[in-house]
This record gives C-alpha cells, structure tokens and sequence, in this order.
C-alpha cells in the first residue's frame, strides 16, 4: 500500500478590510446607520480602480474607437481592444475574436437567440431549466414563436439541483440544438453541473450555452474546461460598470451565425444595394459601443484578477457557510434551497412575514436585500412562493453583516408575532 | 357604505393626510412607525378573498396589491388588500385619504403625500412598489368618466 502525502493548498485569505477601503460606497449610511449591502447578486458596487479608470478615461484618453485616425482615437481603441485580450484570458477562450461585447447578459443571451436561433429549423429544440432567469427564457419564448422551433423546460428537484435523468431524456431524441442553462441561480445560488451539461449536451448532439451573469463573480471560469459552446456574462455584476456584457461563443458558430443589429462597424462594405459583414467579433458590435464602460470592465477584471480567485472563493465560501449557520438559528426562517454546490447567494422566506415587509424593514436598519420573484417567476411558481427574501455576498462581504442581518431578522420576527 | 369599501375619517382627503402625520409623529423610531402602519393594515374592513384574483390585482412588482371600487351619491369608494403587511398599512393609509371622496378632490389629492411623510422612497419611480401602482389606480380610476 502506498502512502500518499495530501497536497495542502494554503488558501490565501483575503484582507476583507483593505479591499472595503476601496469602495467609497461602503462608507455611506442609510437611514443614519453604516450601509450593511447583501444585494451584490443584483449588481455588485465599484471599487476605486473601476470608478478612476473611467474618470481618467474621459478625463485624458476619450474619442470613438475604430474610425479615427487621430492619437486619441488610436489610443482608445487599443484600450478598448486590449479589454477584448482581459476578457478572453478571463474566460480562458482560445482567441480574442470569439469575445462579443453586448450591453449586458440578456443582450448576449438575445444576440445568441437571433443569430444561432436563425440557423435553426422548424422541429429543432431548445432546452432551458426551470432555474432560469427571464434572461434566459424570454428570448427563447420569442425565438419559438418565430422560428417555430420547441422549448423545453428541464425540471429541477426539490432540493433546487438539476434533474440530470429529466435532462437527458429531454435531450434523447436527438431534436435539442441548444441548451442554454445558468451556471449558476440567482435565487437558489445551485452552481450547475457544467461539465456534465455540456458532456451530455454534446453527445446528443446539441451546442451548450451557459448565462454565467452570477457564476463569474465567484469562481475562475474556464470555458474550454467546461466544453461550452457559449458564455454569457454581464460587467455590473463583476465590480464593473453597467451597460457592457459579453458573449463567448466558438469561432465556427459565430462565422457561421448572421449579424444581430445592423449598422455602422459591422459591416465589410456597404452600397445600396448590398452589405457585407465584417469578420467577427465585428460582425456583432453594430454602433459605438460603451467604450468608457468597456475600458471600466477591463480595470474590474484587473482588479478581480489581482485578488484572485482563490482567494474570492475561499471567502465567499465561508461567508456562505456562516449564513446558512447563522440563519438557521432565526425563528421561522425557511431556507430556499439546498443544492449540493452553492454559491454567495441565499434566498430565504419566514413564517409570517412577508418578503417585501422583510426587505422594507431590513432597509430601515440600514441593511439592503432583495425581496420579490428575481425575475424568475416560473421558479417561484415551481417553488409555489409568490417571493422570497433573499441576501448575496461579494469580496467586500464581512461576516459582521451576516451578524447584524440575523440579529434584525430576529427582532423583526418579534415584531409580527 | 357597507365593507369592505373604506368610510372617510375625516371631513377632506387634506385633513386625513395631516391627520396621518400627526400620528406619525408621535413616534421617534422607524420599526415603532411601521408596526402602527402594520396595525392600520390589520384594521382594514376584510376583503373578499374571492376578489383576491388578477381582475383586482394591481400589477406591482414585489408584493400583491388587490383593490375594488364602487361609486356612490357621487363619490368614489375603495376596497383594498395587500399579501404584504406593511403594504397593507399603505393601502390603508391611502384608502383613508382617497375613499369616500368625489373624482375632483381624488384627481387633486397628489400621492406625493406618502413620500412626504417617509413612507415612500421615490415615489414616481420605484416600480416595485404595490402602493405607487395603488395610488395611480385610484386616480386613474377617478379619471374614467361615470
Ligand atoms: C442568472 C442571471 N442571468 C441573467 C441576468 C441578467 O443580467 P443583465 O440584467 O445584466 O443582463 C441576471 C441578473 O439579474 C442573472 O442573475
């Protein structure tokens, strides 16, 4: 018998105080106490880095991009383009010009509806879950009625996990030509099963999106690990700005996809009889794109990237761990969820008290969640909840907050029983 | 008028909203003001819950907000219910205002009130707000010509 030594990866551990530092918001009050944010899920805040980077963006080093043959034209654009270099290393993608930039998630989820959805024939299928955001269900909903294709809905458990047997039977007869599934839920924080979606995916024949909107923010990304064929992200949920997202998508389907939007920069030549496409990404970023929310994106993966992801895990992990341990001690609180990988985000519903009475009383304390449906009305409905509460961690999350949110939840349980 | 449709406090729509204030007033501490509006909702004449479907819903974004209305020797009654507690308070405090009044004085009476008063945070803007969406109903239903 051999004996083996286990590897021990020292986990670095994150100096939550310092990186606080960096977020100006973090040092507000509201309502005359210290801002206690666990909404990061709905959008994460700024730190310096990202906020400086595009003040001195427009400060010193602004004009459009692509088209000037001026300096500061030049200049811009090799910063925008040097983001396009950041984000395929960020996602470990096999070139820069499979990195599309949108405005956001959805538009990147929409751009792939159109565009893939156009090669699509009538009998095809697409296949979501039943743990999508509407991001991810609408613009499938839209494709269907236009394209006459079929969607269908891979059921979850109980526990919020994927039902694997469920999603391979709706893969059997070999109609799926895309899956395109969260990585990770917004409402219940399951982390997917990626490697075996796109695994299962592809041995029936079917090309594999992932809305990766809250997955990036948690842990590396590798789409090539993950045998993705497509990945979403959005940049506000990333410590970056709003208005920037992008899409990954495999050279061949890209080249083989049709332009989404029409305009200026995505076109090879113009008369007016006829256009032609630029080659990609180009193909995809009709317009002047949000280059100062572009280069802000850059400045927030830097930042990330410094970090580490080792550490963000590790902290995220804990902090996750904590909450469930501290909430579980709350009177009457119900926990959304319990899937076997999770990431920083915890829906949760309590015994007589609404949701939106729990968000507006926490709010009062300083303390901001998020109550409602999460834009995922068909997972409420599956869940059979109107709404939950629910808080999300990021870097900057310390474990004092998940204190003081357990300790209010406590008092405001008293309150209405 | 019978319930569940709200009788008028007071003589004006502007008397009830000072009135409110006042009551308001009388706490210093934000939890203490919202379990009086908390009570308030409780005291509300009970509503149908066969009225509680999506013909009387008004559309909000993160609570349900169910509202009926009936005309009477020229004024407008409401009828109001909300799944939320705090919610609930404000369909109160609003049906207080608005219920009972003529279409003039609902059209004249501005939901700024609540804003005013603490109890709404951007009023106009926030769409996840049941009771913003509340207050625009009333008044657009007093718009619609009898
Ligand atoms: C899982 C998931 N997908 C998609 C989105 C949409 O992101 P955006 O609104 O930035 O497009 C979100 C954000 O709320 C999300 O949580």
């Amino acid at each position: 018998m051999s004996t083996q030594t286990p590897t021990v990866h020292a986990v670095p551990q994150l100096d939550v105080h310092a990186i606080r530092q960096q977020f100006p918001i973090l040092g507000e009050k509201v309502h005359d106490r210290p801002l206690v944010f666990l909404d990061s899920a709905a959008s994460a805040q700024k730190p310096n880095a990202v906020i400086d980077c595009m003040a001195n963006t427009m400060r010193h080093q602004y004009a459009n991009i692509h088209r000037g043959l001026h300096w500061m034209s030049e200049r811009t654009t090799e910063a925008y383009e040097g983001v396009r270099d950041l984000v395929a290393d960020f996602l470990n993608a096999p070139s820069r010009e499979e990195i599309v930039f949108t405005r956001n998630s959805t538009e990147a989820i929409n751009l792939v509806a159109h565009s893939f959805g156009a090669l699509l024939k009538p009998g095809q299928a697409v296949l979501i879950s039943q743990m999508e955001h509407h991001a991810n269900l609408v613009p499938w909903q839209m494709l269907r009625d236009w394209a006459g294709i079929d969607l269908r809905v891979a059921p979850i458990t109980d526990d919020g996990d994927l039902d694997i047997e469920a999603y391979k039977a709706l893969l059997a007869d070999g109609k799926v030509a895309l899956v395109a599934i969260t990585h990770m839920s917004n409402v219940l924080g399951t982390i997917t099963p990626a490697k075996q979606i796109a695994d299962m995916a592809h041995a029936a024949g079917a090309q594999v999106l992932f809305d990766g909107s809250q997955s990036v923010v948690h842990h590396k990304t590798d789409v090539q690990a993950l045998g993705a064929d497509f990945y979403t992200f959005t940049g506000h949920k990333l410590y970056g700005p709003t208005g920037i997202g992008v899409l990954w998508g495999r050279r061949d389907l890209l080249e083989q996809m049709p332009p989404f939007l029409g305009g200026g920069d995505m076109i090879s030549t113009v008369t007016f009889e006829h256009s032609t496409w630029a080659n990609i990404p180009h193909k995809f970023e009709a317009g002047t794109p949000a280059i100062v929310e572009t280069i802000g994106l850059g400045a927030a993966i830097e930042w990330v990237n410094k970090i580490g992801f080792d550490g963000i895990a590790a902290h995220e992990a804990d902090l996750t761990t904590h909450a469930l341990q501290r909430l579980a001690t709350v009177p009457g609180l119900n926990i959304v969820g319990h899937p076997r990988v999770r990431g920083g985000v915890v829906s949760f519903t309590m015994a007589d008290v609404h949701p939106h009475d729990i968000a507006t009383l926490l709010d009062r304390n300083g303390i901001a969640i998020r109550a409602g449906h999460h834009c995922a009305e068909p997972l409420m409905r599956r869940l059979g909840l109107s709404a939950t509460a629910r808080a999300s961690f990021g870097i900057y999350t310390q474990k004092e907050e998940i204190d003081v949110l357990a300790d209010t939840l406590v008092r405001i349980r008293d309150f209405f029983v | 008028m019978e319930a569940p449709f709200v009788n008028p406090q007071e003589d004006t729509a502007a008397e009830a909203i000072e009135a409110i204030g006042d009551e308001l007033d009388v706490f210093d501490d934000w939890m203490e003001r919202y379990q009086y509006i908390i009570e308030m909702g409780r005291k509300l004449p009970p509503f149908p819950p066969e009225w509680c479907n999506d013909a009387h819903r008004v559309p909000g974004c993160q609570s349900q907000v169910w509202l009926e209305e009936k005309e009477a020797d020229g004024r407008l009654y409401f009828a109001g219910l909300s799944d939320a507690a705090i919610v609930c308070g404000l369909v109160a405090l609003l049906l207080r205002v608005y219920s009972g009044r003529t279409r003039e004085e609902i059209q004249a009476t501005d939901p700024g009130f609540l804003r005013d008063l603490g109890l709404v945070q951007a009023l106009s803007t926030n769409r996840g707000n049941g009771v913003e969406a509340m207050a625009r109903a009333i008044r657009t239903a007093a718009a619609v010509s009898a």
